[in-house]
């Protein structure tokens, strides 16, 4: 079997070094911990504690906003302070509930199960759905939605997402070598879900050790197989996934389940495993803290409505020229202006730099080189989406396709000449998508 | 602990080529055949390189500072275009012609239509058109001094001996010790510049291919159709001689007028290669490259019109 891929994509320098030998050490919390009613795409969830009460870790504080929604879990106990909008990473403002967090780490006590095969297809997805699962690659798409599809016997392939093709970022790389049993065992759980389904383990061949521990906890599994993917970036992105496993295409308008597929991330697959099996909702993720402007780079374990103030110290603190901070990689992430931002279910690093790359580039004209069209893994014309999108052309930006941009941002990475390509493409592609909800 | 920290869109990395960086490669990858020019046909054309070069980034400089537009002649483009004017040119031109040319390219193709990225034809072989056409005389004179070079008939270029009926010698014409333009006569030294380039992935091979290929099935079909045979003497000497590889590999490979889609840049190539054979073949002139370059320059955007990609899973259904 050779090494599976995408056409398009680039290379950037990938700084795993900084953190993936670093073992997931266990991070708890001392202050306020704040959790968002909207960790997830679709409706926000609905609070039910009110200023004053007491929960544990573990106890639904808040429940989901509609059927593509999904509940939030306190992850301390402790007692509720207020719910009022808080800043997120990703600059805006959201309904949260805050908790003062006493220290106790009491937990509710789960409903765990023994036997998988005790449970019914609805049971397996009303746990997952119970227990607040959500991609946590990074969109925050519910899980129970993305696994009821209109005609389940139709598909093919569960992907579970190992290829952690974002430079710096190690929490899934940590996820299959410390916690492979439960990688697998959630897969399984999902393939219970379709009974006509192959379960392949996607992991780019950056991280050698992840696909032998993966082969090795797999080997006497008939339904389950691991696929190696070539390390180029974007080969996680959803598109890109299937169809490098696949072959397989699915323009922006469809959904995986249209081609056959399921993806879902590592963590949330390990999610799904806790939710079903030890009913132990989504409280918890692995977030790597790295890059050069931090003091000691690592892997934690951290629960969901951390402060990103205190994660950083616990790794030993920003030094002191650090010149900006990232939630999320460096391709997609987002830039924070501030520090303090809770951590969501979707939260897969802090990344901070002590140089910011941007800063020091200088934008010059286009020279049509091209670049930007042969890494694009959407075949579009980036460069001339973002001219378009420069002078306000709506109807020639969707003409040429530029609903169809992923926004993973190679076009901006490779350009020599500096230009701003994906953020033009990104704010006239939010503009469109307003433009059509109004009609 | 600073707490302004930087707010960007991303990416947050970027790759370390620029703009400048690119044509700096260029220049270097152009320098073999530079050399090779200075040593085959002596100072003199050292000369015409320096007014070339210093002609057109001056006249950059100029026209941005007096238009009080940013100053970009530290991006190199100006230095390729004036490089590759003068290695278009024959050694003994007027002095004063490389810098007209130089100036002529500089504000008329390339400033008046929008600066870098904007100019719809080669800025370099526009001015050597230019050229061309108003002092035919001394831009096809190649009657030389220099003493490396083999004579093949007083005056001629290999090519127009070729065009005449005569016998040319190939190997000459490979390693360069031939008349012609400064940096057009030494295929061997064109070569290394491209490989270089191909190597720091600043060209590809698309247009070049397709340009030598469509050109090389166009002129044995020719000699096919004419002679019964296939000459393949006739089209090594085709291929060695004019300005088919400084050309094919440093300027019809100009990313500004080349269609940005990958099926373009074939139906490019093979355009310009269908294109230089006629000219060479049954125009006036033995050359084409130069013609043939500029005009396909303006069938760029109607390529691009009709060779666009489809995007990512376009035509998908969804259930």
């Amino acid at each position: 079997m050779g090494v599976l891929t995408f056409k398009g994509g680039v290379h950037p320098f990938e700084g795993k070094e900084l953190s993936k030998d670093k073992p997931v050490q266990e991070y708890l919390p001392h202050g306020e911990m704040v959790y968002l009613l909207s960790q997830h795409i679709g409706a926000p969830a609905s609070p039910i504690v009110k200023k004053g009460d007491r929960v544990l870790a573990g106890q639904k504080i808040a429940e989901a906003g509609g059927f593509v929604s999904a509940p939030i879990h306190s992850s301390v106990s402790g007692t509720v302070k207020k719910i009022e909008p808080r800043v997120t990473a990703q600059g805006g403002k959201c309904d949260a509930i805050i908790v003062e967090n006493d220290g106790q780490y009491e937990e509710v006590s789960y409903e765990p199960v023994t036997d998988l095969n005790a449970l019914t297809k609805k049971e397996i997805l009303e746990r997952i759905k119970e227990g607040g699962v959500v991609g946590m690659g990074g969109a925050g798409f519910p899980t129970h939605v993305k696994l009821s599809p209109k005609e389940p016997e139709k598909i093919e392939y569960v992907l579970v997402n190992g290829a952690e093709c974002e430079p710096y970022l190690t929490s899934d790389y940590r996820r299959m070598l410390d916690d492979g049993e439960k990688v697998v065992k959630g897969l399984e759980i999902m393939l219970k879900l379709f009974d006509h389904a192959r379960g392949c383990i996607c992991i780019e061949d950056n991280k050698p050790e992840c696909i032998a521990r993966m082969k090795e906890l797999t080997q006497k599994m008939s339904r389950i197989e691991v696929k190696e993917l070539k390390t180029k970036y974007p080969q996680g992105g959803e598109r890109t996934l299937i169809y490098a496993v696949t072959g397989r295409e699915i323009n922006s308008s469809m959904l995986p389940a249209d081609v056959g597929c399921v993806v879902d991330n590592v963590d949330t697959v390990t999610a799904i495993y806790e939710a079903v099996m030890l009913g132990r909702p989504v409280m918890d993720r692995i977030v790597t803290v790295t890059g050069d402007g931090i003091e000691n780079p690592g892997n934690f374990l951290v629960r969901t409505g951390t402060n990103v103030r205190e994660l950083i110290e616990a790794a030993g603190g920003l030094k002191g020229d650090t010149q900006k901070v990232i939630s999320g990689g460096p391709m997609m992430g987002f830039a924070l202006y501030q520090l303090d931002v809770p951590c969501a279910k979707t939260s897969s690093s802090v990344l901070c730099l002590q140089e910011d790359p941007v800063a020091k580039t200088e934008e010059t004209a286009c020279i049509n080189c091209g670049r930007c069209v042969s890494v694009c893994p959407g075949h579009v014309l980036p460069s001339r989406l973002a001219t378009f999108a420069m002078h306000g052309d709506m109807d020639s930006f969707q003409k040429f396709d530029g609903m169809e941009c992923c926004e993973c941002g190679c076009c901006s990475y490779i350009c020599p000449a500096k230009r701003p390509l994906t953020q033009s493409i990104k704010s006239m592609r939010k503009m469109v998508l307003a433009m059509r909800k109004k009609k | 602990m600073n707490e302004k920290f930087h707010v960007s869109s991303n990416p947050h990395v970027r790759d370390k080529m620029t703009t400048s960086r690119i044509m700096q490669m260029v220049v270097l990858a152009l320098l073999p055949a530079s050399i090779f020019g200075i040593y085959n046909f002596g100072l003199r054309a050292l000369l015409v390189i320096l007014i070339s070069v210093a002609a057109s980034v001056g006249s950059e400089f100029v026209y941005e500072y007096f238009m009080h537009k940013k100053i970009t002649v530290k991006d190199f483009s100006a230095v390729v275009t004036g490089l590759l004017l003068a290695l278009n040119m024959p050694p003994q031109i007027p002095l004063w012609m490389p810098a007209l040319g130089s100036i002529f390219a500089i504000i008329v193709v390339k400033q008046l239509f929008g600066g870098l990225g904007q100019n719809f034809m080669n800025p370099a072989l526009a001015g050597r058109c230019f050229l061309l056409i108003s002092f035919t005389g001394p831009m096809t004179n190649f009657a030389t001094t220099g003493k490396n070079i083999v004579d093949t008939v007083s005056g001629a270029t290999p090519l127009a001996a070729l065009k005449a009926g005569e016998a040319v010698d190939v190997s000459s014409m490979f390693l360069g010790n031939i008349k012609g333009t400064i940096g057009e006569t030494s295929v061997i030294a064109l070569l290394i510049g491209a490989v270089f380039l191909l190597a720091m992935k600043v060209i590809d091979l698309r247009v070049p291919l397709t340009y030598i290929g469509s050109f090389s099935i166009f002129i044995l079909l020719y000699k096919l159709v004419g002679s019964h045979t296939l000459d393949w003497q006739f089209l090594l000497a085709h291929l060695c001689g004019g300005g088919l590889m400084l050309g094919a590999w440093f300027m019809a490979t100009d990313y500004v007028t080349t269609p940005i889609t990958k099926k373009g840049q074939l139906v490019y190539g093979c355009v310009l290669g269908i294109l230089t054979a006629i000219f060479r073949l049954f125009g006036g002139s033995a050359e084409g490259v130069s013609y043939a370059i500029i005009f396909s320059n303006l069938l760029v955007p109607l390529i691009e019109r009709v060779t666009l990609p489809t995007a990512f899973g376009k035509g998908g259904k969804k259930k």
